[in-house]
């Protein structure tokens, strides 16, 4: 256990060494990349081995760092940080497979992308909700910089309507905590002190921070109707970032809502819980049909990300062991499965055909071109519309099941939702690559073929694909890290307050 | 020998094992992937054997095993393994079938460039029916259910280069999908209110009187008990999958598919499924049936839907003239039977059914798929025409399949079980309704197969492909007299005589008599009669003067022009859903244009125009009104940014003066405040 | 009238000459003479308070001072770099034609 902080200092070490590599070669600086990332992905798994799974945070790192204000440095880990961490290790691992051809200053590209991943490890390991918010920060900033520089449509506004939301929805957490450690006098920042502080105060004042932290990092969940930076981020960002984007960018404001806003608010959940439960539900709706109408495949994929954190955002409203271990693993789910579908569309495809327009692909016979891509494709898009035998599937399933305690509207909402994802997946899957035969495309469509998919794409497809397959054909690999955590007293009081 | 239900995961897992070495192949691997899938489909046939073995030594015992799939806090969710006669003989049958159609696809897709694929889907699909069929588990049940879903797409859109079978596909899978939300919803109101989701888990299993108990127990709104609410829920499923009113549109569609998908897929299994969902849930089902103050019983809804089926199925099919599709019509009438049969109570009669009409629809979708092949991808019997000569032993076994659709009496196995069908339905007290539509449907299956057998093979050949045709190979022959075979002698099994069949399923004692084999003899009576007015009103229209050519008109239509119209356009079933939830038929028509249009359409559930009209609503509110605010106050601070420029002139002085205004302005402020 | 008055009075005059010479004039370097007038006036009110208030011995004022004649000096002779610069690109020194720097 007492690795994982490491992957946290291994990540910005990695930062600084592929920035000096960089300057050497291209290929020294993904060398670089590649063992960070792995060693911080091997590191979690090292860590995962010797892992007792029980009630609670188990403590890693605890140091005072500004005693003035109570604040420390205090790392701690349970099952659902070790969940996140296993993810962000294997998306930054197939991430820098994806970026294997970049070749526009790699030393800064990799520098940024290693340096958020250090600051995405940073937030699932902090423990104190000030320490959790600066790596909070430190995760958006390099997000940023990769879109502006390495993006490609709109990248300047994509990478800067990125940057207002994240900081916007930062701001609101931000009022929210500072009130309540004004309002209390809590003695720091520790999550168990701010929760007892929080317990002291009246119930107004409680409704009030509870909305402001929760939505605030609901934004970076892509909550309805805070969710439309998601599809423009994700379109202009370059594939690896858009991976991590949407596989664990997105995931750090679920875990925020979790981790901070119910964990300290438990009492106001209850108010809140059947505003946001229909703000996700109409997220999960309101995207899915969005993402019908779509004609670039990107803004296809974009908005089901918003689709499926709807999902999260709807078990963690149910706030019941079921719907919120399910929303969990949804997080991870969604995680690998946004990951390789934006590996396909933006590194195996857009990058050969430079194209993403519906209509451009279909003139193509892509599925004869790049078979592997199609392959890849259609598993993910099975996964993604939360077919039995990959993750999406017992995710989605404890969510209902939750949430069916609850309200059995919701559940059914959710459950069209399910259908709507059912049809954009497949006109996506139907019209990007199987458009049309080779036999009946032009003659200039066959004469041209498209560079062979490399081994990187084909390491990082196959790591994910498998990733996702296990989780869903042994869901219990990862609930059974996440439902004891849940048991701990820290959960006790939301959990309560969602039964029905 | 036996097969014990902690080994019975192995019938489905050999075909999986097939299907992932023929993922894994690559293109050229043909021999190996064939092989493999028939290795791992003729293993999993003997397996399958066992099991019935094993079953039928205690029909009355349902063996378990069952096991954890995760742990949800407050208990598992449990996966597990059934055998009762139920899932044994089903087994059997679609292994059998299922070889029998592996081994004539050698022959009908030799020539196809994706024949390793082929097999590897058809191996997926097998693996996924199996399971299906050997699950203990709703949710496995379920898992399985999704699969062979995912499996019929894939091979509907074999050919997905052509529009038609990619608009096929889609519909296909999106429609069962929408009955499957109903299946979801069933599972989850059934897991919360029971705790557990197997069938049979030792006095706690959801199919046990305790559970039941508790269930019936319950009402929920409108009065109706939840057991009621919760089979209807699930009945959606079948629904789905089964090709059932109002449902039923996707499954004609989905005769795109190359032909031995046809015959595996939706005649043989898989739409067979939803009988089996409902037979198997039949303890669930029927739970209502002792309240007497509830609105409506479950199964009673499953009769009434069963007996529209299938005399919507027969009416249509009189009208077609794709000879898949016939058969297609064909199926979705004859799996209204089998719900008709749920429906009154007999559910081993449907069983029975299920099992005979498997091997003859087999055979003659196989049947279908020889005169295809052999005639150059001819479909069409208008087109056709003189074949019994040029493939005589074609002709002869889709003869006999044809006369055991119809229900030729004695000898044939279309026969009994239909009989059986037709004296439940006699019994039902709540309406006539099943039996008057089970009779009709008689006598238009006569009609229509008798058609198409005359169009088909006897006459002239009315094209140059039919004129040419040769007679398929043996590969593809030997299946076809072995399915005729069967067609024949499972007839035997069910007999009123003899219902063994029936006995083993149910786990009742046999009780045979040879005085029984008339019972009922004056519906059995009647319903020859039918058959032979069916037969010969076939016959006079179609056999005695087969039409000349092509182009000439059908004697039917000739006589009634409009109401043939009507029937050959499906009585606008098609039309009606591209109307009213999302324009399908059209949409999925216009595949190379109307790319928002038609998913919106597939979307079906009733949203359709509406879901179209909201999505573009959502993206001009983003990119309007969301988008808006954003923009706007970047604007802004632009705006600001510009005014403020303009104040550097650049002219030292300006500065000065301002500078010095801004002093003088000081002084005055404190002397007017008073220095402090 | 006390000491205090009478230096206050004449740091005030100095302070205007200066003001107005910097206001007005358009040569740079007659600008900068106008400058150090107004910051040599501010150096006498310093001196001034120091040597009248309540705590001559402290020597705070002497400090503050030394350090302005610092900086002028320091500002002098940027200012007087700058006027080089400005000749010559310029071949003049007049302000109200060097608006390059404008917004």
């Amino acid at each position: 256990m007492n690795l994982l902080p490491w992957t946290i200092y291994v990540s910005f070490a990695g930062a600084l060494l592929a920035l000096a590599a960089g300057a050497r070669s291209a290929a020294a600086a993904r060398g670089v990349a590649l063992a960070t990332a792995l060693a911080g992905w091997a590191l979690a798994l090292a860590a995962a081995a010797d892992f007792a799974p029980g009630p609670g945070l188990q403590p890693l790192v605890d140091v005072p760092w500004i005693r003035g204000f109570g604040i420390r440095y205090h790392l701690a880990a349970d099952g659902i940080s070790l969940t996140l961490v296993m993810l962000t290790g294997l998306a930054a691992t197939a991430g820098v497979l994806f970026s294997w051809n970049i070749t526009d200053r790699p030393g800064a590209f990799f520098a940024y992308y290693l340096a958020l991943i250090g600051g995405v490890y940073g937030v699932f390991l902090s423990a104190d909700v000030f320490l959790f918010f600066v790596f909070y920060e430190i995760a958006i900033v390099p997000k940023y910089f990769l879109i502006a520089r390495w993006g490609s449509t709109r990248r300047e506004y994509g990478a800067m309507k990125l940057a207002l939301y994240s900081f916007a929805g930062s701001a609101l957490v931000l009022v929210g905590l500072l009130w309540l450690y004004a309002a209390t006098g809590a003695a720091g920042f520790g999550l168990s002190e701010l929760a007892r502080a929080a317990a002291a105060l009246p119930r107004e004042p409680q409704l009030a921070m509870f909305g402001l932290v929760f939505l605030g990092f609901a934004v970076l969940a892509g909550l309805f109707p805070f969710h439309t930076w998601a599809p423009t981020g994700h379109v202009a960002a370059p594939t690896a970032a858009s991976m991590l984007l949407a596989g664990v960018v997105m995931k750090l404001g679920a875990y925020g809502c979790l981790r901070v806003a119910m964990v300290v608010f438990p009492d106001a959940l209850a108010w809140w819980q059947p505003i946001l439960a229909w703000l996700a539900l109409v997220g999960i709706v309101y995207a899915g049909l969005v993402a019908l109408v779509q004609d670039d495949l990107k803004f296809v994929i974009g908005y089901s990300s918003v689709s499926h954190m709807g999902f999260v955002l709807l078990g963690l409203a149910a706030a019941n062991l079921q719907s919120v271990a399910g929303a969990v693993l949804q997080m991870f789910s969604h995680g690998v499965i946004a990951g390789l579908l934006f590996a396909v569309v933006g590194r195996m495809v857009y990058e050969r055909t430079h194209t993403r327009r519906l209509d451009d692909l279909r003139a193509r016979p892509l599925h004869r071109l790049l078979p592997f891509a199609a392959v890849v494709f259609v598993a993910a898009g099975v996964a993604s519309m939360g077919l039995p035998g990959f993750s999406g599937f017992p995710a989605e399933l404890t969510i209902l099941i939750g949430t069916w305690q609850v309200s059995r509207t919701w559940a059914l909402v959710a459950a069209v939702g399910v259908l709507v994802a059912g049809a954009f997946t497949l006109r996506a899957i139907q019209v990007s690559f199987f458009g049309r035969s080779a036999a009946d495309a032009g003659p200039d469509a066959g004469s041209h073929p498209l560079d062979p998919i490399t081994w990187p794409e084909r390491a990082g497809a196959l790591l994910l694909l498998a990733a996702t397959l296990l989780v869903g054909l042994k869901p219990d690999l990862l609930l059974d890290w996440i439902i004891p955590s849940l048991q701990s007293p820290l959960f006790q009081a939301i959990l309560k307050g969602g039964a029905s | 020998m036996t097969l014990s239900v902690q080994h019975l995961w192995l019938i489905p897992a050999l075909p999986l094992a097939a299907a992932a070495v023929g993922a894994v192949l690559p293109r050229s691997g043909r021999v190996p992937a064939a092989s493999a899938a028939i290795a791992a489909m003729g293993a999993a046939f003997v397996l399958s054997c066992l099991a019935l073995n094993g079953a039928l030594a205690d029909p009355a015992r349902h063996a378990v095993h069952n096991f954890a799939w995760f742990d949800l806090g407050h208990g598992a969710v449990m996966l597990g393994w059934l055998l009762d006669p139920l899932t044994a003989f089903m087994c059997v049958m679609v292994t059998f079938v299922g070889l029998l159609i592996f081994v004539f696809s050698l022959g009908y897709m030799r020539d196809d460039p994706h024949f390793a694929r082929f097999f590897c889907f058809l191996s997926l699909f097998a693996a996924a029916m199996l399971g299906l069929l050997v699950a203990n588990s709703l949710l496995l049940l379920f898992i399985c259910w999704e699969l062979v879903g995912l499996a019929s797409y894939l091979l509907i859109g074999f050919w997905f280069h052509r529009p038609a079978a990619a608009a096929a596909a889609k519909k296909a899978f999106l429609t069962t999908r929408l009955g499957d939300l109903g299946f979801l919803l069933g599972l989850l109101w059934l897991y919360d209110s029971a705790g557990s989701l197997l069938f049979y888990d030792a006095g706690r299993g959801v199919l046990e009187s305790g559970v039941l108990a508790g269930l019936t127990a319950q009402t929920v709104a409108g009065g109706l008990a939840l057991s009621t609410a919760i089979g209807l829920l699930l009945f959606c499923g079948a629904v789905g999958k089964s090709g059932q009113f109002p449902l039923h549109v996707w499954l004609p569609d989905a005769m795109e598919g190359p032909t031995p998908v046809s015959a595996l897929i939706h005649a043989a299994t898989m739409v067979a499924a939803g009988v089996f969902l409902v037979a198997r849930l039949y303890p669930l089902m029927a739970a209502d049936q002792a309240l007497a103050a509830v609105p409506v019983h479950a199964l009673t809804v499953v009769a009434l839907i069963g007996a529209v089926t299938a005399l919507l199925g027969a009416v249509i099919a009189v009208a077609q003239d794709d000879i898949k599709r016939v058969l297609a019509f064909s199926t979705v009438s004859q799996l209204g039977y089998m719900m008709l049969a749920l429906g009154v109570g007999a559910w081993t009669a449907a069983i029975f059914h299920l099992l005979t009409h498997a091997f003859f629809k087999a055979l003659l979708f196989l049947g279908a798929g020889s005169v295809i092949h052999a005639a150059h991808h001819e479909q069409d019997i208008r087109r056709l025409g003189g074949l019994r000569t040029r493939l005589p032993a074609t002709y002869r076994t889709f003869v006999i399949g044809m006369m055991a659709l119809a229900g030729v009496p004695f000898l044939f196995s279309g026969f009994w079980s239909k009989e059986a069908i037709l004296h439940a339905a006699h019994g039902w007290t709540v309406s006539p309704l099943p039996l008057w539509a089970g009779l009709a449907a008689v006598a238009l299956t006569a009609f229509y197969m008798t058609r198409l057998v005359a169009e088909t093979f006897f006459g002239s050949p009315r094209s140059p492909a039919a004129a040419h045709a040769e007679e398929s190979p043996a590969v593809m022959r030997i299946p076809l007299v072995l399915l005729a075979g069967c067609a024949i002698l499972l007839g035997f099994l069910g007999t009123p005589a003899w219902p063994w069949l029936q006995a083993r399923l149910a786990g009742a004692p046999l009780h045979g008599s040879l005085e029984h084999l008339f019972e009922g003899g004056g519906l059995m009576l009647l319903s020859i009669a039918l058959v032979g007015a069916g037969i010969g009103l076939g016959w006079r229209f179609y056999g005695r003067r087969p039409r000349a050519s092509a182009a000439a008109a059908d004697p039917l239509a000739a006589a009634s022009p409009t109401l043939m119209a009507a029937l050959a356009a499906r009585l606008g079933c098609d039309e009606f859903y591209a109307a009213t939830v999302g324009r399908l038929h059209a949409l999925a028509a216009a595949v190379a244009d109307g790319l928002d249009r038609w998913v919106l359409g597939a979307a079906v559930s009733g949203v359709g125009l509406l879901g179209q009209f909201g999505g573009v609503v959502s993206r001009e509110n983003d990119e309007g009104a969301l988008n808006g605010g954003f923009d706007a106050a970047g604007a802004g601070l632009r705006g600001a940014g510009r005014s403020y420029a303009r104040a550097q002139t650049g002219r030292v002085h300006g500065y000065l003066r301002a500078l010095a205004v801004a002093f003088v302005v000081l002084g005055l402020v404190l002397l007017a405040g008073g220095v402090p | 009238m006390s000491p205090l008055h009478l230096c206050l009075l004449l740091s005030t005059g100095l302070f205007c000459i200066g003001l107005a010479g910097a206001l007005s004039r358009s040569n740079a370097i007659l600008v900068l003479l106008g400058i150090e007038l107004m910051l040599n006036a501010a150096n006498l009110n310093f001196i001034a308070f120091w040597r009248y208030g309540p705590a001559p011995s402290a020597g705070a004022g002497v400090v503050f001072v030394i350090f302005t004649i610092a900086v002028a000096a320091a500002e002098a002779a940027v200012g007087l770099a700058l006027v080089i610069a400005l000749h010559r690109h310029r071949r003049n020194l007049r302000l109200p034609e060097a608006t390059r720097l404008k917004g």
